[in-house]
């Protein structure tokens, strides 16, 4: 019964948002990976899940923010079962990792999408990625890191509105990047910053 | 089905299927890469000229609802494609919102209840005074003229103008309307088409170079000429003479001229090659149906003034 609902709701954010892919430094494969990709508006989620094609969608779960998507039962409802998405606290008890339920999906052997700035930017620049990446990256070296640019979400709903203005939305998947060894923390975050940086336009 | 309808889809037919066979077999023999790509992006055009033929053909066989709502789509798409390049503000949200989901399907269901009085000035009195008036609610004035002439453009070509095309629908000429439609859209297409054939093979003089590199004079007027002859005769599609039917092809042909050539400014003026991607081998919707935009409109009007019943 999910799988057509499923569909509609692709279906519909294709309808509003257009989300194109645009494979430019990969091909899309089933292979393992985790898509890393800019934050524009809550439709992020949705736009990227809408333009990878079915075969990977289904194998590929966007780790979103609880505080958001739990507000209510339909949000919630869409997120777990039309997106498939792990949701995480962004502010967890001290101790506790965030992340721990989306380590766990990659155990599994699925894909995930995480959006390493954390919080929506309010303006026009990416903000600084997160260390989740990099701790995801260091446990995980098997998996390929895809880096993912969304465009135009700003303007499709920005922060604080309501009224969704149907352009298109493109998401660029670049090449892969990996941990390199003896790399530190800080130039990796900031060398994946960069290469999401580096498919716009 | 009437006889010159039956020419007309039976031309078209075999035009595509020899266009694919071809297609095939240069697929097949070509080993060269570059004269590859040139193939694949002809047979990609021809897929594309395919699934036009089938969509509009079937929605035009459908009815006049169907027809309708197929161009209500059409709008939605080239008004997307159009906001998708050009710039604005945070300010101008409310207005674009509107112009999607307000004034779009308004607009097109006035044509639906064939309420032709309301529908012509909808968008030009309306929207046009109305939008920038709820813009101002935003307390925004920078480039605000620029800002509002780029919503009522935006309205203009990819909503009204279009709209002008299925509007035949509503005319009573003594001849079933859809033909009327298909013979605007046959006309302005291989006029398009010409136009492009005539300029490779002799074009020489070119209009603007800055705004569109390959429409030439040269193609113009050996493209014009053929698209008019090919208008004379597929006259039993319409109530036209001889002479009109040169007359009205004429008219679809200079309009159609520059409408391709200002989308190709303002697609200039915004820095892309092409409006969108959606048909293959062709770019967007708009760049497929840019000279339809100024055709419709003089087609439809002449065509209401001189035989509307």
């Amino acid at each position: 019964m999910t799988a057509p609902i499923r569909r509609a709701l692709i279906l519909l954010v294709r309808f509003l948002v257009g989300a194109r892919a645009d494979w430019r430094g990969c091909a899309p494969s089933t292979t393992q990976r985790i898509y890393f990709a800019n934050h524009g508006s809550h439709l992020d989620t949705v736009a990227v899940m809408a333009a990878l094609p079915w075969s990977l969608r289904r194998l590929t779960h966007p780790v979103a923010a609880r505080d958001y998507w739990g507000r209510n039962a339909v949000l919630r409802w869409i997120a777990e079962v039309g997106l498939r998405a792990v949701l995480i606290d962004r502010k967890p008890v001290r101790g506790d990792d965030p992340l721990a339920p989306a380590a766990a999906v990659l155990d599994r052997g699925r894909s995930i999408l995480i959006f390493p700035e954390g919080t929506r930017g309010s303006g026009e620049e990416m903000g600084p990625f997160r260390g989740g990446l990099h701790r995801m990256a260091a446990r995980f070296p098997e998996v390929e890191l895809i880096p993912v640019h969304l465009d135009n979400l700003q303007r499709i709903l920005p922060k604080g509105s309501l009224l969704i203005v149907p352009i298109t939305c493109t998401a660029r998947f670049g090449a892969p990047i990996r941990l390199e060894p003896g790399e530190d923390k800080g130039a990796f975050l900031r060398r994946a910053r960069q290469s999401v940086m580096d498919l716009v336009a | 089905m009437n006889g010159p309808l039956l020419h007309v889809v039976g031309t078209i037919l075999t035009i595509l299927v020899v266009a694919s066979l071809v297609g095939f077999v240069l697929q097949r023999r070509t080993t060269d890469e570059k004269a590859m790509a040139t193939v694949r992006n002809l047979n990609a055009r021809t897929r594309s000229w395919w699934v036009m033929v089938v969509v509009l053909g079937g929605a035009i066989w459908a009815g006049a609802t169907t027809t309708i709502l197929l161009f209500a789509l059409l709008s939605f798409t080239a008004l997307r494609e159009f906001w998708t390049l050009t710039p604005a503000r945070r300010g101008d949200q409310l207005a674009l919102f509107l112009s999607f989901f307000l004034v779009l399907p308004i607009h097109y269901c006035l044509l639906l209840d064939r309420w032709y009085g309301l529908m012509a000035i909808f968008i030009p009195v309306y929207a046009f005074l109305i939008l920038p008036a709820l813009s101002t609610l935003a307390g925004d004035a920078k480039d605000f003229l620029a800002r509002s002439a780029k919503v009522q453009w935006g309205l203009m070509l990819c909503v009204y103008a279009v709209s002008h095309a299925p509007a035949l629908l509503l005319l009573d000429t003594g001849m079933p309307s859809a033909l009327l439609l298909v013979y605007l859209v046959v006309v302005v297409q291989l006029s398009d088409v010409f136009q492009y054939v005539w300029g490779k093979l002799i074009g020489k003089r070119r209009f603007a170079p800055g705004i569109s590199p390959s429409k030439t004079l040269e193609g113009l007027i050996g493209g014009g000429l053929t698209a008019i002859l090919v208008g004379v005769l597929l006259r039993g599609l319409t109530p036209f003479s001889v002479v009109e039917a040169a007359a009205m092809s004429a008219v679809i042909v200079t309009a159609g001229f520059f409408g391709g050539f200002v989308l190709s400014a303002i697609k200039r003026d915004l820095g892309a090659k092409d409006w969108g991607y959606v048909i293959e081998g062709h770019g967007g919707v708009l760049d497929r149906i840019d000279s339809l935009i100024f055709a419709a409109p003089l087609f439809f009007h002449f065509t209401r003034y001189f035989w509307n019943a």
